[in-house]
Parts: C-alpha cells; structure tokens; sequence
C-alpha cells in the first residue's frame, strides 16, 4: 500500500472480536455413520467449545441429528447405524467399550424435537433421573433437586402449586421446559437438544432462548435448528452441514455476516445452492 | 460476487434489487449536482445555482425511500451474510449521498450569494481543477459500488491523499491572491469554503469505498491489511 494509503488513518477493529471461547468440551476426528449403505455422515472432524452454545444448521437430512445421537451414543439403539472415528468427551473416548453408556448419558441429556414428558406427575418427570442415578438420599433431598431443576428450567413459578399434576397437561412449552428440567435434573455437563422449539409458538420459543441463555455459563449444549434466527441469537458457534459434510464451523457473528463457503452462504439467505 | 439474485424467495431479490436501483439514481443525482454546483460557480450561473438547490429535495427525499425500503427489508426478510450487507452497505452509502448532495448545494447557494461580486475567473481554477478530481472519485466509486468491484473501491479510497493535498495546495494558492490584493478576499474566502466543501465531498466518495469493500468481504477495510489478502478474502 502507498504512502498516501497509509497517512489515511482507518479506525482500527477494536472490539469488534468476541471473546474467545474456553477448550473444547467435545472433540470429534472423522466421524463416520452409516444406516446399511446409507453414508450419512462422512469425516466430520469438530470441536464443541465447553460451556457455550454450538448450533448446528443444513438442510433436512445433512446428518444433523445423526451426529447429535454419536454424542450420548444413541445410535447405539439403531440397529443398522454404524459409527466409526474418534468422539472424546474430557480427553475420553466415548466408544470406549469399557465406558459405561447409562452413566454417559447421564452426563450428556438430550431434549427432543417434540415435547415428550413421561405421563407421571410433574415432580415424577424430574425426580424421575436422579432417582435411578442415586442422586439424592432422601426425599427432602429429591425435592431439592427438583425445585431448583424447575427453578434453572423457568418453570417452577408456573408449576410449584401442581407439582402432582400431569406433566402432559401442561401446554406445549411449558412441556418443553419440564424436558429442559428432567435433563438438568441428573447435573449432565452436555445437553442436546434436537429442535427444541420446532413445536413451539414464538412466545414459548422466547422462553426456552432465554433459558439457554440463563444456563450456557454452567453446560456445554448443542442445538439443532432449521431458524437461521434461532441459531443467531442463541449461539456462539456454528456448524453448517451439508449432505453429510460439515462444511463449515465458525464464530456466530462471522457465519452470519461473512460465511467462507458460498454452500454456507446460499443456505443461510435462502438461496438455490 | 454474488448479486440480488438466486434467491428461493424470488421478491427477496426484487426488494434488493430495489433497494439498489434506487441508490443509482441517488448516486447518478449525486455526480450531476457536484457537477453543476461548480460549473455554476466557475461560470456564474445563478439560474443553475438555484437549480441545484432545488435538486437536493430529491436527494433527501431519495435517502429517506432507501432507508424505508431498507428497514422494511430487514424487518421483513431478516438478511443474513451478503444479503444483511447489501442492505446496510445502502444504507450508509444513501448517508453518504445525502451528505454530498447537502455540499452541493452549500456551494450552490454560495453562488448565489456572490451574485455581484465575482471576481476574475482564472481565481476559481484550481477550485475547478480539485472539483474534476473529487468527481473522478465520485463516479468511479459509484460504479464500483454497482459492480462491486472491491479492487476499484479500494483505489479510491487509497486516491483520496491526492484531494487533501490539492487541497493543502489550492490553501496557499488563494492566501496569495488575497495577499495580492485585498479586494479579492471576499471571493477567495468563498472559494476557500467551496473547496473545502468539495474536499469533504471526497471523503464521502472515501466512505462509500469502504463501504463497497465491507459489502464485499464483511470485513472493514484497514490500512494494516496486506494487500495479497485482498484478493483472496472470502470466496469469489
Ligand atoms: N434410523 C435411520 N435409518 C436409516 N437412515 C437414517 C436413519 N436416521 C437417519 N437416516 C438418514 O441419514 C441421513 C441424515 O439424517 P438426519 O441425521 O436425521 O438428518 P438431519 O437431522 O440433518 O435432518 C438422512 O438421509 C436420513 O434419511
Ligand atoms: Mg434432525
């Protein structure tokens, strides 16, 4: 650049870069998973930043929840999957055959698209976990459990009154929320969510952004969702995925302001890829 | 570069493209007013002057359409990535052509003031010399703005040294007309606004460079990049 360019005083990028996020929780080193001789995802080599909010974005079938399920080995369930690579959870290889897969889920919970409480009580729903992981030794230590899950969840206020209640008749968020609290409920350091809100109206929506935001600090979470919104304002990272590709992973702001790959890029603002 | 186009939802690429036909004629009214302000002052024209002022209405009223059309795009749409530029690169390039419309017709109304007491015209030649420059900037950003073409607004951008030292220059040049003979003083302190204003006009047509190469890459143009990255920021 000439000396005229130089003289010229550019204000300089102050502050315009967000704080750099911790070590990562979850590593991942070419993953591979194929249902039979569908190749469902291919070499996908990641790493989720602990104690922040990952989203993950692509198109329907890119293999999103697919690799959402290697993360607490659900796919283990799915007869025809199979998960080949390397995913470390601590520095812990998670497909260690000697590693415990019920306490590895209670580390890492999972809350899916659809609401889905167990037909029980309120209380039942979240004293339910930590219950069979032995986390309390008494009632009134239960009973701690669940209210302060409730409380981390945004529900109790609204539910503190009912707690024998049903959960099922709760309306659709407020579900969701009671999902949020039974998965907090056995203290994971992971939780998955799957498209949280896809069944929710935007209020409801609001409420389980907002108790993400609340929770970030303290889990590592993970969450799948087709809002290009949704991703922008809950998360801190990005993984785009692309049949089966992950094709690009970045800082939030960087993915929706200047994405590096143009597949990124039509996908985000609704364009013919 | 990808432009307005492609997109699913097709009247997201109308409300875009809308949005940036409308900036080209902001941007066309822009260069005809910075072109006639000085020829009016160069050639005494009243009549033209006051024709100049009245153009600018038309400027505001063009920023104020983009900032509408603008934040009912954001609004609506939501652009993200280049979309969410483009919209924001209009909108402080409108700014910016507002700005230069009101320089304009602060030299337009300047002529009409002088009306009267107009000096020998060879006084006003280096304020016309420094004007074909600032409105060589003008254009050539407007039409890397168009295309955007990053490497044409970043030469306007690393140009605009040459209007402040014409500038500097053009200073000294009109104090020894006044010193020359003090009955030229009032002319050459009209002058020396006019320039000053049309030094100002470059540091618009410098803003919007900038503006084109943030459109472009989604990062500020800062004096600290190396050239070499340039060219490959970003994907084509
Ligand atoms: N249980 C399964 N059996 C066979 N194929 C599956 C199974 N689950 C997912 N797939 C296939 O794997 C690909 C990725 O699916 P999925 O991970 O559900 O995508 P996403 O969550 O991104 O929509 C799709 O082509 C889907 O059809
Ligand atoms: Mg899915």
């Amino acid at each position: 650049m000439d000396a005229t360019a130089v003289a010229k005083s550019a204000p300089a990028n102050i502050g315009a870069r967000p704080q750099p996020l911790g070590e990562p929780k979850i590593i991942a080193r070419d993953v591979n998973v194929h249902y039979g001789e569908k190749h469902a995802l291919k070499n996908v080599t990641l790493d989720v930043p602990e104690k922040a909010v990952m989203a993950f974005i692509g198109p329907s079938g890119c293999g999103k929840s697919t690799f959402l399920r290697c993360i607490n080995r659900m796919n283990d369930t799915v007869a025809s999957a199979k998960v080949s690579g390397l995913i470390q959870i601590d520095d812990q290889n998670i497909y260690d055959p000697s590693l415990d897969v019920v306490q590895l889920r209670a580390r890492v919970g999972m809350v899916f698209q659809k609401p889905n409480p167990f037909p029980k009580s309120i209380y039942e729903n979240v004293a339910y976990g930590p219950r069979i992981h032995g986390l309390a030794r008494n009632k009134a230590e239960l009973d701690e459990i669940v209210e302060s899950s409730l409380k981390k969840a945004s529900l109790w206020n609204e539910v503190k009154d009912r707690l024998n209640d049903t959960g099922t008749g709760l309306s659709g968020g407020q579900q969701q929320r009671l999902c949020i609290a039974r998965a907090i409920a056995v203290s994971p350091e992971i939780i998955l969510m799957d498209e949280p809100c896809s069944a929710l109206d935007p209020i409801a929506t609001a409420r389980v952004e907002e108790l993400i935001e609340e929770i970030r600090r303290n889990y590592t979470i993970v969450i799948v969702t087709h809002s290009m919104q949704q991703a922008a304002r809950v998360s801190q990272r990005v993984a785009f995925f692309h049949l089966g590709i992950l094709v690009e992973t970045g800082e939030t702001e960087k993915i929706f302001t200047s994405p590096n790959d143009k597949r990124t890029q039509d996908y985000i603002t609704g364009r013919f890829g | 570069m990808s432009l307005a186009d492609n997109h699913i939802v097709s009247s997201f690429d109308d409300d875009l493209n809308q949005l940036a036909d409308k900036l080209a004629e902001m941007g066309g009214l822009c260069e005809k007013l910075v072109g006639e302000s000085v020829d009016a002052l160069v050639r005494r024209d009243i009549p033209l002057a006051r024709r100049v002022i009245e153009w600018d209405r038309a400027i505001d009223r063009l920023q104020h359409e983009i900032e509408e059309r603008g934040i009912m795009t954001i609004a609506r749409r939501a652009p993200v990535a280049i979309d969410l530029r483009q919209v924001v690169g209009a909108l402080r390039i409108a700014n910016d052509l507002e700005r230069i419309g009101d320089l304009a017709k602060n030299i337009a109304k300047r002529v009409v003031a002088l009306d009267g007491q107009f000096q020998p015209p060879k006084l006003a030649g280096g304020v016309a010399h420094i004007a074909d420059l600032t409105l060589a900037q003008l254009k050539e950003v407007l039409d890397a703005y168009t295309r955007r073409d990053d490497k044409r607004a970043l030469e306007v951008w690393t140009h605009d040294g040459e209007i402040d030292a014409l500038y500097n220059s053009l200073f000294r040049e009109l104090l020894t007309y006044m010193m020359e003979d003090p009955r030229n003083i009032g002319f050459c302190a009209h002058l020396l606004f006019c320039a000053k204003n049309i030094e100002r006009i470059g540091d618009h047509a410098t803003n919007v460079a900038e503006t084109v190469y943030y459109v472009v890459h989604g990062v500020p143009l800062t004096e600290d990049r190396p050239k070499a990255d340039l060219v490959s920021a970003d994907f084509d």
